[in-house]
């Protein structure tokens, strides 16, 4: 009797979780599926597939937004793989994650508009540079700013992964690399990267996916000099109401996420228990 | 004990602050009858104090709710939860919201003022003999330069962005109907062409201009003008009104070869419900004392001749805000396009964009 009741409670903690996922999660992503397969005037059909295969803007866009995204991706986690060991390394670690973590409070917006003004001709950026005599330079609407910004903002999503799994390990193993005569360099490319490899995945998961379809830093930072997919999206739910193009870009991105979650989940093997602690 | 006297006054601060609260909810949404008027516009686009005013002539409480794109409000009307009495939707819009039955036509025995209005701004093509809509702001596309950067009145005309001397200099309104829309008007081609070839012909002359294109931005364009960030930026008169009055080497020229003429008009969306309001409304701010006192405000160009007499002459003699009537006559007003169109002329918009 008393089991039975048990039971029915643990399905009743399953329905909060089951209706979220179904109506936010499987829902939407059946709707935009749906979605694109009508065309401007709610005809079924795969034309809009057909233009975004065939069209070298949209083409070539995918290539600028998979390129882009990488090189964020690449930014952020050459700043924060060292950043996370060296947290780990400190007195007090969970005072220096929660600082790291800290601009993930202020609303996106603010930062990037934040940025405009150390960016800008008359900004900090550009009054250091004339300082020490290099003068002042175009930073906004560059390459160089658009991903710093990017990076910037993407940075405690992936220290938070990688600190998890950096803490996990088992400073034994190192140790015991030294002792059998390893070089540095070998003991963090065979011991130490290994192990916390699960936790770069999960950064990179983090970080390359929201990266693919950043638009409003495309327009602020970028001046619309860099186009992702993002902005057409935008621009066929807001100006054109060509509903079923912005699915089949919305589609085409889940596909594109669907790849890189496949491609860097791998191997789901657990390590060997006795790896871990 | 103690805990549950305190509890029970902590109750009862609650419940009286929230019926203060709701006393005064109340109050300020004006939901105590029928003397209110409710007005759906764009953000910061009528004189506060005009309503203050029409309010103590009236008696009409007006409650001001604002989009920020004609799409938004097309949609919004459409859905029509919320009873708008007068909306301000611009050219192309007032023709579309006609042609999806949106619109209630005006009752011209009820309108005084009408003859305020300049001829020159009725019986346009998006509302032949006003039947829907009473001129409320007009204004133009044009170019802002800044005399920091470039020597007083060298521009002129479209064509003149592309100089290799203006490289990285210039910033773009980031709007698919207004970048196509000068190229096409540099061409010497209508504004609203339907014309597939023409068009991919003003997008081949604006991948030329990308060099000089330093970035296609929105609302911030002011900002950057202000700071002296860039030379030039192309925008509309409204917003380059408030750029000028931020920094005193900005000034705004308007092609005289063509460019855009745009109007945003006063119309009773089908969701009314206060028509005496509306007609109380329309009639205050058909007054030239009234429109010229928004005028001065707003900074955009008011259609009300009268009013136009009113203002001080720095403002009414600007040919900067005021075009003189050969500028006039060679803008164009948009057109309201089929979706097919407004998709191509995105398309091509888009693929300018991606040009580097």
């Amino acid at each position: 009797m008393q089991r039975k009741q048990k039971l029915t409670r643990n399905t009743a903690y399953f329905v909060p979780y089951t209706l979220w996922i179904v109506l936010f999660v499987i829902a939407p992503v059946i709707l935009l599926i749906y979605q694109s397969f009508f065309n401007i005037d709610g005809q079924f059909t795969l034309g809009n597939y057909q233009t975004y295969f065939t069209s070298s803007t949209y083409l070539m866009m995918t290539v600028n937004s998979v390129w882009y995204a990488f090189l964020i991706t690449l930014a952020t986690l050459l700043i924060s793989y060292p950043t996370a060991y060296l947290l780990n390394e400190t007195k007090h670690p969970q005072l220096w994650l929660l600082l790291i973590i800290m601009p993930t409070w202020i609303n996106l917006l603010l930062k990037a508009y934040a940025f405009i003004g150390i960016f800008s001709q008359v900004g900090i950026a550009n009054q250091f540079l004339s300082f020490i005599g290099i003068g002042p330079k175009q930073l906004l609407f560059t390459n160089f700013s658009f991903i710093f910004v990017a990076a910037y903002i993407q940075i405690p999503f992936m220290v938070l992964p990688i600190y998890n799994a950096v803490s996990e390990l088992n400073p034994s193993y190192v140790n015991a690399s030294r002792d059998l005569g390893a070089t540095p360099w070998q003991t963090f490319s065979r011991v130490i990267f290994p192990l916390t490899l699960p936790g770069v995945k999960a950064g990179i998961q983090a970080v390359f996916i929201p990266s693919l379809s950043l638009f409003m830093l495309t327009r602020l930072i970028g001046g619309n000099k860099v186009i992702t997919l993002g902005t057409a999206i935008e621009e066929h739910f807001l100006t054109t109401m060509n509903w079923g193009m912005g699915s089949t870009i919305g589609v085409v991105l889940i596909i594109a996420m669907v790849i890189i979650m496949w491609l860097t989940g791998g191997s789901k093997r657990r390590p060997r228990k006795g790896l871990t602690k | 004990m103690k805990k549950l006297i305190s509890a029970i006054i902590g109750l009862l601060a609650v419940c009286a602050l929230l019926a203060f609260g709701a006393h005064n909810l109340q109050a300020s949404s004006g939901s105590n009858g029928s003397k209110i008027l409710n007005l759906y516009t764009w953000g910061d686009y009528i004189d506060p104090s005009l309503l203050t005013k029409f309010q103590k002539q009236t008696g009409y409480h007006v409650n001001v709710e604002t989009f920020d794109s004609n799409e938004a409000m097309f949609t919004k009307i459409k859905q029509g939860g919320t009873s708008y009495d007068l909306t301000v939707p611009s050219d192309y819009m007032i023709e579309k919201m006609k042609a999806a039955k949106l619109l209630l036509p005006l009752d011209k025995k009820r309108l005084t003022g009408m003859q305020n209005y300049d001829p020159r701004f009725m019986n346009l093509a998006f509302d032949r003999h006003n039947k829907y809509s009473v001129p409320y702001f007009w204004g133009t596309l044009g170019i802002i330069y800044n005399d920091k950067f470039v020597q007083p009145g060298s521009i002129q005309h479209w064509n003149q962005l592309w100089q290799k001397k203006y490289r990285n200099q210039i910033m773009l309104i980031d709007s698919a109907r207004d970048v196509m829309g000068f190229a096409l008007a540099s061409n010497g081609q209508s504004m609203n062409t339907t014309n597939p070839a023409t068009l991919l012909a003003a997008r081949n002359k604006l991948n030329k201009l990308s060099p000089n294109v330093k970035a296609v931005v929105a609302d911030e364009i002011k900002m950057y003008m202000i700071q002296n960030e860039a030379a030039i930026a192309v925008d509309w008169s409204g917003e380059a009104a408030e750029m000028l009055a931020g920094n005193s080497h900005l000034h705004y020229v308007v092609p005289t070869e063509g460019s855009n003429l745009w109007f945003d008009n006063l119309v009773i969306p089908k969701t009314a419900k206060h028509f005496k309001a509306i007609y109380a409304f329309l009639n205050f701010m058909s007054e030239p004392q009234n429109a010229a006192k928004n005028a001065e405000y707003i900074g955009y160009a008011t259609p009300n001749q009268k009013a136009k007499t009113l203002l001080p002459k720095a403002i009414r003699n600007d040919r900067q805000f005021y075009p003189d009537n050969r500028t006039i006559s060679h803008l164009q007003i948009y057109q309201d396009l089929s979706p097919e169109l407004v998709g191509l002329y995105n398309d091509r918009y888009l693929e300018f964009k991606m040009h580097h």
